[in-house]
């Protein structure tokens, strides 16, 4: 009894609150429209019109018209969905049954729980807009991120089918390569700015500036125009190791349809496909945010102020503070919208790299890349002390 | 016949794919762009837009039977159409015009006349052959329906859909 009574129930009951925000209103949504904004953009980009038409069926609940939002095509991820779910689930006589049923599971929970840690707002009534506030932030992420490759090896070993077997093996190589030049490339970072928790990071670059736009806070001192050489470096770095890590396109190379059908989803159907789509997008939302945390300023937007009320232009803080929470949380997801159109756009503009061709880029390349950065950054760090 | 292909001396540049790149990225930009202020020219939204206006004066749409502007019923049963046409979609039943009839000269009337537009190729040979100039290709393409009995036009719907022809020529009118 006296240990139920001890437990924080408030921090238990906001932590349960903002899971359920941030998964099921957030990220599945955001996941859905990503899928949708994907067919849209690449439709524009190929000039043709995409998914324009399913709109929201409110005749079949006795109104006049159905909806159809103002560019048409708003209803299709739900209409997605919707199929999904209800289409067969089909279990081929060959594969392991166990692996077979646990693959889609286990590449979808590690990357949802790497959302934990991320800060998606500054507080909103004065709860901290993190899941988890963990002093080890970007450590948990990619331990735990690295983690979802046994979602793929296990999915592509246990179908018995080569083009699945070909998918995992590419996939786990993949991203055991790219998970080096992606941990080193952030070393810089934490040098400079000497922790490791996330929101006090974002806090960090509010009080300095964005860390890839250091003016950000409305002065730039030498020491931050020197220091900005090693974070370009590893912002390129390791924006093209996420790449490579969440399997996107020019390193698609698990799911290259061309040569694997589908890799190493290809023996699944229905909602446990759906799954391992949920996870392929989910981990691009999660890399994105790390990135938006890391180099763009997280929640922060210049001359506004956080959920405290506090910082941001003079005159701003006579509206409620929970407007300014409320604003923060939308600039993160802002930011993070913005890098998966870029992800998207990145997408249907290159061509697939050969697999040496990966292989040496990520070993030979960014893997040294990165190194060299960490020992400039210290050189700097080290002849100029503030 | 073995041949030896040489590969291109690149540049620092290129060796960096990073120019490369980003004007790949600028390509694509640029038809997005073009495509969002409604530069480029898309494929017509169906339903909504019909290119029924611009539609050639030789379009050969759903087979019909017409009337001239005497109201007489052009077709007389000769069933050349029906023996020309390779699916054999055209299914005719002659019948006798009365002799009280004012066009008993004729002869000949279809009693039934159906075409069965599952069938139908709209090759355009049955108005190829008519002697009567009886039966024409409209330019109707939209035939749906339901079930297979619905897809069969009858008389009276081919007669709907063809209404009067003008300008042919009446040679009825001038035979005893």
């Amino acid at each position: 009894m006296d240990t139920l009574l001890s437990l924080d129930w408030f921090l238990i009951a906001t932590s349960l609150a903002k899971t359920v925000f941030v998964l099921f209103f957030v990220v599945l949504p955001m996941v859905s429209y990503t899928v949708y904004a994907e067919r849209r953009v690449s439709a524009l980009i190929q000039d043709r019109v995409g998914p324009n038409r399913t709109g929201f069926p409110t005749t079949l609940l006795g109104f006049k018209k159905d909806i159809s939002p103002f560019l048409g095509g708003l209803g299709q991820p739900i209409a997605d969905a919707v199929k999904l779910l209800t289409k067969e689930d089909f279990t081929p006589a060959h594969v392991n049954k166990f692996y077979y049923w646990i693959a889609p599971g286990l590449g979808i929970a590690a990357v949802i729980v790497t959302l934990a840690v991320i800060p998606f707002g500054s507080s909103f009534l004065g709860v901290p807009m993190v899941i988890a506030n963990v002093n080890v932030g970007p450590l948990f992420i990619f331990a735990i991120s690295s983690l979802s490759v046994y979602g793929i090896v296990l999915a592509g070993w246990s179908a018995n089918s080569k083009y699945s077997f070909l998918g995992g093996i590419r996939s786990s190589s993949q991203m055991i390569s790219y998970e080096l030049a992606l941990g080193l490339s952030v070393v810089p970072l934490f040098m400079i700015l000497g922790r490791l928790n996330l929101p006090e990071i974002v806090n960090y670059q509010r009080d300095h500036g964005w860390l890839l736009v250091p003016f950000t806070d409305g002065h730039l001192s030498k020491l931050e125009i020197l220091l900005w050489i090693p974070i370009c470096i590893s912002f390129f770095v390791f924006t093209i190791s996420m790449f490579a890590e969440t399997n996107r396109l020019p390193f698609d190379l698990p799911e290259a349809e061309q040569e694997l059908v589908g890799g190493y989803h290809t023996e699944y159907s229905s909602m446990k496909f759906a799954l391992f789509f949920l996870g392929e997008y989910a981990a691009m939302i999660a890399g994105s945010s790390l990135v938006v945390t890391l180099f763009l300023g997280g929640w922060h937007l210049p001359f506004i102020p956080d959920g405290a009320g506090q910082g941001g232009l003079e005159f701003l803080h006579r509206l409620p503070s929970w407007i300014w929470g409320l604003v923060n949380i939308t600039a993160f997801f802002a930011k993070v919208g913005v890098l998966l159109l870029f992800f998207i756009w990145v997408r249907w503009t290159l061509p697939r790299f050969r697999y040496d061709q990966l292989m040496r880029l990520g070993w030979i390349f960014f893997f040294e890349i990165a190194l060299v950065n960490v020992f400039v950054t210290a050189g700097i760090l080290a002849l100029f002390p503030n | 016949m073995a041949y030896i292909v040489h590969r291109p001396k690149l540049t620092f540049a290129e060796k960096l794919y990073l120019p490369q790149v980003v004007a790949g990225l600028a390509i694509t930009f640029k038809h997005l762009k073009n495509m969002l202020l409604g530069r480029t020219k898309v494929v017509m939204q169906y339903p909504e837009e019909k290119w029924d206006s611009s539609m050639p004066a030789h379009y050969r749409g759903a087979p019909t039977l017409v009337r001239d502007e005497q109201g007489r019923e052009r077709c007389v049963a000769c069933q050349l159409c029906e023996f020309i046409c390779p699916p054999r979609a055209i299914t005719i039943k002659p019948g006798e015009i009365p002799a009280e009839n004012k066009w008993a000269k004729v002869e000949k009337f279809p009693q039934a006349f159906d075409i069965d537009m599952i069938r139908c190729i709209y090759c355009g040979l049955c108005e190829e052959v008519c002697p009567e100039q009886a039966i024409f290709l409209r330019k109707d393409y939209a035939i749906t329906g339901t079930t297979r009995a619905e897809m069969v036009h009858d008389k009276t719907k081919l007669y709907e859909l063809g209404g009067v022809m003008h300008g042919v020529v009446n040679k009825w009118n001038s035979l005893k």
